[in-house]
């Protein structure tokens, strides 16, 4: 006779007999190899025999070990051992509790005898019958607690061998598993008997509310569904209209309900529980009287099928009433119930009296989407990729929904004052909900070696050491995390040049894109000045709504390494003022339908935020040069009179002066003195993001295009990139592009930038470099020191390794990216810090500096 | 890279023979770092100069040292030019033998005094350009010195650092040598290049009879040490893009380095019973956290460990803790308390690294947490993460916070009006201020807050610095009851 057994998908699974009983065979008939765990097998991984009982101890570490890890990562788990003895069954037991899974026993209740028969055809298991008779009537004596007492969610007990080869074993989806229903959804917050407004809402939402003898129907002509986060009941004026509208919708297939705390305990109350009868309670008893005694009957089946969770679409969604943690999610337990129905207190209590809650959502750190209700707030707001939706509608607020997966709020208000809360809802300046979330950051967020995985490339690791540095560097000298929404990657130089007196030269960085099969690239001058990030806001109101800020700024400016580009604040303010008009003047908000952009720019002169390496290392180099190449000159002009072969070092020593004059006119070119605004010169040449929009994919023309708007309209502060595009298998137009570097560089001129046209460009082997710079060899005498262009030196200079420094582009590129993208879908900002963070502990890898 | 020595001995060109070199020839000479060269501009029986051109190659220089000791030497770099510990091991490697005080020819000269005149070219000189005078004058020189224009393009950057040196005494030419062979390296203070055990030890070997005399000589012993560095801190060195690659030690904005600063500041200001103030502050801090029967602490900004070293010794702490953002704070106060090393009735000691703007989990395992002139280092505008990490999520029995009395800055002769007393304060509050801030921190986080003085108090300015003591009321009643 065939039978079926089925098992929840996630579950401890506990297999119980006598040694001989056919555990093993049976695990392997219907479970995955990997997914049994025997102790047999443990105690030869430790002993090096699997009968060795001196090492049970151990044996069992290691299995409860490997079974935890399982457990944790959501694994279902079959535990081969005799487990005959109550309590070696309790330790598992407990286990699968303490991990939230469902424990489920399976019996294999042999006759001792064929035990025994099938031991002793096995040369390793020569033990006595007396071990197999105990192990039978220790099964036996504690059938009856096992099936009652002992925790188990389920008990299959088999007997004898027809039984056990005529199982079958069927996996069961948990009832939380909704993973399979994608939405669209509109997702409900606390109704507690407002069902007019539940009407409202259901309507402004673009579904038909109907009803037809004592049925209600809900439908969505685009197929959307409902999903309800509890509290249904209580308080206000229509429960019983409320479960029925929300019960019908459920058996037709348009909804979903979470259980809450007020319908949990009205069903207790309707099951004739004794309960405390207060907050609302009342209310919703009084009016199921008025209803038939089958409505009651029906409500209490109801209100005891709902669950403490769902989760939906692929698991980027969960519903919980009160939330949910996330190693909650997808499990069951009872302390899960707990959870979700109540959430979390502190063991403190407030003034007014009520729990103060633990505020669990701000530790969420989960990549699912968890909407719920609860606790009453004014506005629903936005906490680590969580969102309470209560709008506290029958006290007076608004019943509001979340459209899922368009992350919208749609509200109707409360017709009137239901009830009045024990204490006032609270407002953004007080309490524990009204301060935001938003920035506070954890320590666990970027400290240690962590893996960060991006968009353009998966698994990028940031070392320990890497991350204790930026942590320093972060923490005292960065702007604002809020604001620091981005941070330049760094850019790799073509790769060597043998042409005479070249260390670079585009022609290799036309090489390089056209190995990768690019077609088209965009040669940009570089400005030599400082690399700063530039965010503008329309005004200061965004600041706040976007950025979270509140301090009265519209926009920062900062370094590549995230500290603020100005050291006066008011000069920074007068900057950004500037930056914003030129947007507002160029109508770039309306064009781009925005009220914020963050530009990457290049901002004149380098002297203003290098003067002390000018002071420090630049200057001194070519005044010590100077000196000591003169003098040596001098003497040896005097000494070559009496002394011929000085001759060869006069001359020499006279090429060298000239090299470190030379060095000196390649720094003095960038550098003029600052007083204000006017003295500065901002070449902006991307324009990253803005709302709803990651640039980083728009091609360079329209980058250049806008931002030609943006000089245009303030030539004084602005200054417009000159750049060439270049088809690449158009040699003559290399060549000129080419030539029009070497240009620019002989009149001090930094060099140029090659990029794909499609900014984020992907060659044989995956990402390719967004920029190579090719930098003039005036200019990289500042680099690499006057004298490097002598031959004996550029000889050795040549040999110079890129690998590194490319990968660290793309690795930095990568995570900016990323970063930019988290903001840009308005993800929590420990997503963004994280990438960020990423960037700066990256730029603190050993790489030669001078690529 | 360039010095000359000018005789006016008669017969001048018998210097030629002390030093061993013809004046008639170039002398050229391989070393691991480049080519040495001495040759003679003039050479008369009058008037003799012999020149040492030290030919350094700046490219094998960074080529050779890459990836062990200095990652971050740059080709931009003064070396190949000025006069540095490469002249004092060219002087040795070249006139060795004069230095060993013998001469083939002119054995007799050796000792004998004779006029001398050198000049040594772009001689770097970080420290005030006296300096050059402190170190020579005491050793019977006449001392001149030229300064240079950094640029003169841009003039409003000032004087460069380096000098030409111009020095004069009559006496034997092995001492001069002698000088300038120890004392170059010691103006350069900078990263010595091949210097092994065996040259510090000829160094301390050449300034035997005279340097245990000069006024200088700590100064000088001083400057020949350098700071190893952990990896993490050359790491962060390559971030510091906005400061200069080489530091110098004595002009870095170095917060360790400008604690000291801000304490001989407050130390003009000792009191009657002439205990410094950072005493005063220390025992305040710790009399309140007994006061509150305070037994685990965390002293959040523990910089260098000064508190934890006073409480180190109390015995009535079971365990105190330190944390710091920066590694190499820790690091000096894991050399100083040697947390591993706890003997018996002392308190157990923590160190960690963390910032004070996000949340750490480690931060809620202590009774008490202190900011002892902690929060001025931090951006007001980042205050809040602050009080959010520390009052709410941390949420400790008790915090204390000190910070400086900006009101008594003028009673500081050395502050000028509106100066912090630290480079790296960010803000620096009244009394009325500081004041402010704790009770809206108390009240939003259910704490009471009391404040105290710290340091003598003047009439009207208060004292030099204060003190918030924030206490949990209701668990402070539980353990009374």
């Amino acid at each position: 006779m065939e039978r079926t057994i089925k098992i929840p998908e996630l579950s401890l699974v506990i297999l119980v007999g006598a040694s001989g009983s056919g555990k093993s065979s049976f695990a392997r008939k219907h479970f995955k190899d990997t997914e049994i765990i025997s102790s047999d097998y443990c105690r030869a991984l430790v002993s090096d025999s699997e009968n060795d009982q001196s090492s049970t101890k151990e044996a069992f570490g290691v299995l409860n070990y490997i079974a935890s890890a399982r457990l944790r990562l959501g694994k279902l788990t079959v535990i081969d051992a005799t487990s005959v003895k109550p309590e070696d069954r309790r330790r598992l037991v407990k286990l699968a509790r303490d991990h939230y899974v469902l424990p489920v026993a399976i019996v294999l209740d042999m006759p001792w005898q064929i035990c025994h028969d099938r031991n002793k055809e096995r040369p390793d298991r020569q033990f006595g019958k007396h071990v197999v008779m105990n192990h039978t009537s220790a099964l036996r004596k504690g059938l009856r607690s096992l099936r009652k007492s002992e925790g188990f969610t389920n008990v299959h007990v088999l007997k004898g061998m027809e039984e056990v080869d005529a199982v079958k074993i069927e996996r069961q989806t948990l009832w939380n598993n909704k993973k399979h229903e994608h939405g669209p959804f509109d997702i409900i917050g606390d109704i507690h008997g407002c069902f007019d407004e539940t009407k409202t809402l259901l309507k402004k939402l673009g579904y038909e509310v109907s009803k037809t003898k004592e049925r209600y129907s809900v439908k969505h002509s685009e197929g959307r569904k409902i999903i309800f986060v509890g509290d249904l009941v209580d308080r206000g004026p229509k429960t019983p209209d409320v479960i029925r509208l929300v019960k019908h919708a459920i058996e037709d297939e348009q909804a979903f309900c979470v259980v809450g705390n007020h319908d949990d305990k009205l069903k207790r109350a309707l099951m004739g529980k004794k309960v405390k009868i207060a907050h609302g309670l009342q209310e919703s008893l009084d009016q199921l009287e008025q209803e038939s005694e089958a409505f009651r009957e029906e409500t209490k089946q109801f209100l005891n099928s709902l669950i403490s969770h769902y989760v939906f679409d692929g698991g980027g969604l969960a519903v919980a009433h009160a939330g949910i943690k996330e190693e909650f999610i997808g499990r069951g337990a009872p302390s899960i119930k707990q959870f979700c129905m109540y959430g979390e207190t502190t063991g403190e209590i407030d003034e007014f009296g009520l729990p103060v809650r633990y505020p669990w959502a701000e530790d969420y750190r989960g990549n699912t989407l968890i909407v719920y209700g609860h606790t009453p707030i004014p506005e629903p707001e936005w906490v680590n990729n969580t969102i309470n939706v209560d709008t506290g509608c029958v006290f007076g607020g608004q019943l509001t929904a979340l459209r899922y997966p368009e992350k919208e709020l749609v509200s109707v208000p409360a017709k009137k004052v239901y009830a009045d809360p024990i204490k006032p809802l609270v407002t953004k300046t007080n309490g524990n909900y009204g301060r935001s979330a938003y920035d506070l950051l954890d320590l666990s967020d970027v400290t240690g070696k962590r893996i960060v995985n991006t968009k353009l490339r998966k698994s990028i690791t940031i070392h320990e050491e890497n991350s204790i540095a930026a942590l320093e560097i972060m923490s005292r000298f960065a702007v604002d995390p809020r604001w620091l929404i981005y941070l330049s990657p760094t850019m790799s130089p073509t790769e060597t040049s043998f042409k005479e007196g070249h260390l670079e030269h585009p022609d290799e960085a036309f090489k390089y894109f056209k190995s990768q099969g690019i077609k088209q690239v965009i040669c940009e001058e570089k400005h030599m000045g400082s690399r700063a990030i530039v965010i503008a806001c329309k005004d200061t109101k965004t600041a706040a709504k976007r950025f979270h800020v509140t301090d009265g700024l519209a926009g920062v400016c900062y370094t590549r390494t995230g500290r603020s580009f100005f050291n006066n604040p008011k000069l920074e303010k007068q900057f950004i003022a500037r930056v914003r008009k030129a947007v507002t003047n160029a109508d770039l908000w309306k064009k781009l339908d925005t009220d914020w952009l963050i530009l990457d720019c290049e901002l004149m002169p380098w002297s203003a935020k290098a003067q002390s390496l000018l002071e420090q290392q630049y200057a001194p180099v070519a005044v010590a040069a100077e000196i000591s190449l003169s003098e040596t000159s001098k003497l040896l002009a005097q000494a070559a009179k009496r002394i011929s072969d000085v001759k060869t070092l006069q001359d020499d020593f006279k090429g060298r002066l000239k090299l470190a004059q030379k060095y000196r006119t390649a720094y003095q070119h960038y550098c003029w003195p600052v007083k204000n605004i006017e003295d500065y010169a901002l070449a902006p040449f991307h324009i990253l993001a803005h709302e709803k929009s990651l640039n980083m994919d728009k091609d360079h023309k329209w980058h250049m295009g806008l931002i030609e708007q943006l000089c245009d309209v303030d030539p004084e502060l602005f200054q417009k990139t000159k750049y060439k595009i270049v088809e690449l298998d158009d040699d003559a137009a290399c060549a000129k592009a080419s030539e029009w570097w070497e240009k620019m560089t002989t009149k001090g001129g930094e060099g140029m930038v090659m990029k794909p046209m499609e900014f984020t460009a992907y060659g044989k082997k995956g990402l390719i470099q967004p920029g190579i710079k090719c930098r003039g060899s005036e200019y990289l005498r500042i680099i690499y020191g006057p004298e490097y262009t002598r031959p004996e030196n550029l000889d050795r200079l040549r040999s110079r390794g890129l690998g590194k420094k490319r990968s660290l582009a793309l690795r930095e590129y990568a995570l900016g990216y990323e970063a930019l993208k988290h903001f840009v879908d308005e993800s929590p900002l420990h997503k963004v810090h994280e990438c960020v963070f990423g960037v700066l502990a990256l730029e603190s890898e050993p790489v030669d500096p001078r690529l | 890279m360039l010095l000359t020595i000018t005789t006016t001995h008669s017969p001048a060109t018998d210097i030629g023979y002390l030093l061993h070199k013809s004046p008639d020839n170039l002398h050229s000479k391989k070393l691991p770092f480049g080519q040495a060269h001495v040759f003679y501009p003039e050479a008369t029986k009058e008037k003799c100069t012999a020149a040492l051109l030290l030919d350094i190659d700046p490219i094998g220089l960074v080529r050779k040292n890459r990836g062990t000791a200095f990652p971050l030497e740059q080709y931009v770099n003064d070396r190949p030019y000025v006069a540095s510990s490469f002249m004092s091991v060219a002087i040795n490697r070249v006139f060795g033998t004069l230095l060993s005080g013998t001469s083939k020819h002119r054995q007799e000269l050796v000792d004998q005094d004779i006029p001398l005149k050198t000049k040594i070219y772009a001689l770097p000189c970080r420290a005030n350009k006296s300096f050059l005078k402190d170190l020579f004058e005491p050793l019977g020189y006449d001392v001149e010195t030229e300064s240079y224009a950094l640029d003169r393009k841009f003039p409003e950057w000032g004087d460069s650092s380096y000098f030409t040196l111009t020095l004069e005494k009559s006496c034997p030419l092995r001492e001069l040598l002698i000088h300038l062979y120890v004392l170059i390296p010691v103006l350069d203070n900078k990263k010595h290049y091949f210097i092994g055990d065996d040259e510090v030890e000829k160094l301390l070997q050449y300034g035997e009879g005279w340097l245990q005399d000069h006024p200088q000589k700590e100064k000088i012993a001083n400057r020949y040490f350098r700071n190893l560095r952990s990896f993490s801190r050359i790491a962060l060195d390559r971030l510091a893009d906005d400061s200069p690659v080489i530091d110098d030690d004595e002009e870095s904005g170095d917060p360790v380095k400008a604690d000291s600063q801000e304490e001989a500041l407050e130390d003009s200001i000792k009191t009657e019973k002439k205990v410094s103030l950072h005493i005063q502050r220390h025992k305040a801090v710790i009399h309140a956290l007994k006061e509150h029967n305070i037994t685990t602490l965390l002293d959040l900004g523990c910089g260098e460990g000064k508190l934890l070293r006073f409480l180190k010794n109390e015995k009535s702490f079971s365990k105190i803790a330190g944390c710091d953002v920066s590694i190499k704070s820790l690091e000096i106060v894991l050399e100083r308390l040697k947390p591993d090393e706890q003997r018996r009735g002392e308190p157990e000691i923590e160190l960690f690294q963390s910032a004070l703007t996000y949340r750490d989990k480690r931060f809620s395992d202590y009774e008490a947490a202190t900011l002892v002139e902690v929060i001025e280092h931090i951006d007001v505008s980042r205050l809040s993460a602050l009080e959010r990490v520390v009052f709410e999520a941390a949420n400790p029995r008790v915090v204390i916070v000190t910070t400086p009395n900006s009101e008594y800055n003028t009673l500081f002769e050395t502050l000028s009006a509106g100066q912090f007393r630290h480079t790296d304060h960010r803000f620096e509050w009244t009394r009325l201020e500081f004041k402010d801030w704790a009770n809206r921190v108390a009240k939003s986080n259910g704490y009471e807050v009391s404040f105290h003085p710290i340091g003598d108090e003047d009439k009207k300015y208060g004292a030099p610095s204060q003190m918030a003591v924030f206490v949990k009321p209701d668990i402070e009643e539980k353990k009374a009851g």
